[in-house]
């Protein structure tokens, strides 16, 4: 097996004097998808910091590869409104990119003539793909989204999750992901990680979903939405509404 | 030779602080640092008080103790913008300590007057050396880091995906921000100091569309305004540093008014 991107030992963090994660042991392999699933407050947003760097570990420790480009898009961005960004200049911040590669790059997302447009006057699935598109301007082998899809309805949430698996399709980049959206965890990932504080069972998405911790931390209800989902697997939903954003 | 003119020497002081005060200011009207900005000024009096009773050069004074007050409050507050009242309780701390302190130093009473509002007119050779000397290191900073500050301030997540270390950019903006106080001082004094940051990058935010031509035009309104304020101030004879600031808040204003107009029409 090839070697880890990121992996993880013993995590343990801890914020304000509670233990929020504690005994980690996670690894995420090159082209792999992952999705990490958990009730609210259970430390999914804080492994994810604590793998970009932006938390320092209380226990254990985090290896990164020595070829890790990370790419990430996060669970919300607050734009201070004293700040004027136009959408190139968020892209190339930190490092400048030529017009060339911010409008190819703008092409890609489905937002071609969106450049100079203010950040604050996009709608909220056109904020989402911006934030895509300049994670990927640096092309990443390890691609990370914290419930990047909370704020878009169901056909925006479902067109932004079909941009990713195009991403990966092209670039084989592995893929770390919070989601809440079942539909999504189920048909595109390798392997689903349920974390409540520890990580309570891993696996194929079918295998966690019938694990009895799983399912005493998401109910029963879970089981009919994945039936629903196959029964409608090859169903395709009608994507009007954000083509015409 | 023209730096023998008191007036001369003033406008360039009050040019050399316009520069290096508005594009720091930005950030600290990004990042909601503006009682950061008064601890930081306020705490300079105390230094400029201790520089006089120990015979030590004032700019050095008020840095360092501006350097100490900006350190220690950018290590409890993480992003130097949480617990607004832990911000509130030391600046005027500060000030209050700086002035109690002063008073046991009668002789120098009315020297401390003039770091509270300012002296511009009296600005000599040397202080124009510090100033500009300063204003460089300001602008030199600022400009070595601007992306990595940039992406820092939108978000330390996002700067830790780049390979930025969002905290390392959160000190070298403390230490700017020292150093803005420490050249602002004799210019505008301690209690305006804070104006000088957050007034041009407000009066510049409606026509900005990138923070670099916020930065740019917050500049040209500073160094606009020293320059109108101190003409004014010769003309009226009024004190110095709080007529370039009412300059700046006519700035602001003007500004206001016309965005709003426009966006309504
Ligand atoms: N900066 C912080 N300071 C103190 N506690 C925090 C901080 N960030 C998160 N926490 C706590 O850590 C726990 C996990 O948070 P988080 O990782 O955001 O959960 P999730 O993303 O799974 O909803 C929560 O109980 C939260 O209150
Ligand atoms: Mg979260």
């Amino acid at each position: 097996m090839t070697a880890p991107l990121v992996e993880t030992r013993g995590l343990g963090v801890r914020m304000g004097g509670v233990q929020v994660l504690r005994d980690v042991d996670f690894a995420i392999a090159p082209g792999e998808i992952v999705t990490i699933v958990g009730p609210n407050g259970s430390g999914k947003s804080t492994l994810l910091r604590a793998i970009l760097g932006s938390i320092r570990p209380s226990a254990g420790r985090i290896v990164r590869s020595a070829g890790l480009r990370l790419g990430h898009v996060p669970q919300r961005l607050v734009l201070d409104p004293t700040l004027p960004l136009t959408v190139t200049r968020f892209l190339g911040l930190p490092r400048r990119v030529s017009v060339a590669r911010a409008r190819e790059a703008l092409d890609r997302a489905g937002l071609a003539d969106l450049g100079g447009r203010q950040m604050a006057d996009l709608s909220g699935g056109q904020f989402q793909r911006v934030l895509l598109a300049r994670a990927l301007l640096d092309a990443p082998n390890l691609l990370i989204l914290d419930e990047a899809t909370a704020g878009l309805d169901q056909p925006g949430a479902a067109a932004f999750y079909r941009r990713i698996e195009e991403v990966r399709a092209r670039t084989g980049c592995a893929v770390l992901m919070v989601s809440h959206d079942l539909h999504v965890v189920m048909s595109a990932s390798n392997r689903v990680v349920c974390l409540n504080g520890h990580i309570c069972c891993e696996g194929a998405p079918e295998a966690v979903a019938g694990a009895p911790v799983y399912r005493a931390l998401f109910g029963e209800g879970t089981q009919g939405a994945l039936a629903l989902y196959r029964h409608r697997h090859d169903h395709h939903h009608d994507h009007a509404v954000e083509a015409a954003e | 030779m023209m730096l023998d003119d008191f007036m001369t020497r003033a406008v360039l002081a009050g040019i050399g602080t316009g520069l290096a005060a508005a594009p720091a200011g930005c950030f600290v009207v990004w990042r909601r640092m503006a009682y950061f900005g008064d601890a930081t000024a306020h705490a300079a009096i105390l230094g400029v008080a201790l520089s006089l009773a120990l015979s030590l050069p004032v700019f050095a004074g008020a840095l360092g103790v501006a350097l100490a007050m900006a350190v220690t409050v950018t290590l409890l507050t993480g992003r130097g913008q949480a617990g607004d009242t832990l911000l509130g309780v030391m600046a005027h701390s500060a000030l209050a300590f700086g002035l109690v302190g002063v008073s046991f130093l009668t002789d120098v009473r009315i020297d401390v007057m003039a770091y509270l509002f300012g002296d511009i007119l009296a600005v000599s050779r040397g202080d124009l050396a510090v100033i500009w000397g300063g204003a460089a290191l300001v602008l030199g900073l600022v400009g070595w880091r601007w992306s990595a500050l940039l992406t820092a301030t939108l978000s330390p997540d996002l700067a830790r995906a780049a390979g930025i270390d969002p905290r390392q950019e959160q000190m070298i903006l403390t230490l700017v921000l020292a150093v803005v106080v420490a050249v602002a001082i004799k210019v505008v004094g301690a209690l305006l100091i804070t104006a000088l940051l957050i007034v041009p990058a407000a009066a510049a935010r409606p026509f900005a569309r990138t923070p670099e031509a916020m930065a740019g035009l917050a500049a040209v309104l500073a160094m606009g305004s020293a320059w109108a304020g101190l003409r004014a101030s010769y003309a009226l004879d009024t004190p110095a540093g709080p007529t370039i600031v009412c300059v700046l808040a006519l700035c602001f204003a003007v500004a206001s008014a016309v965005s709003g107009a426009s966006r309504r029409a």
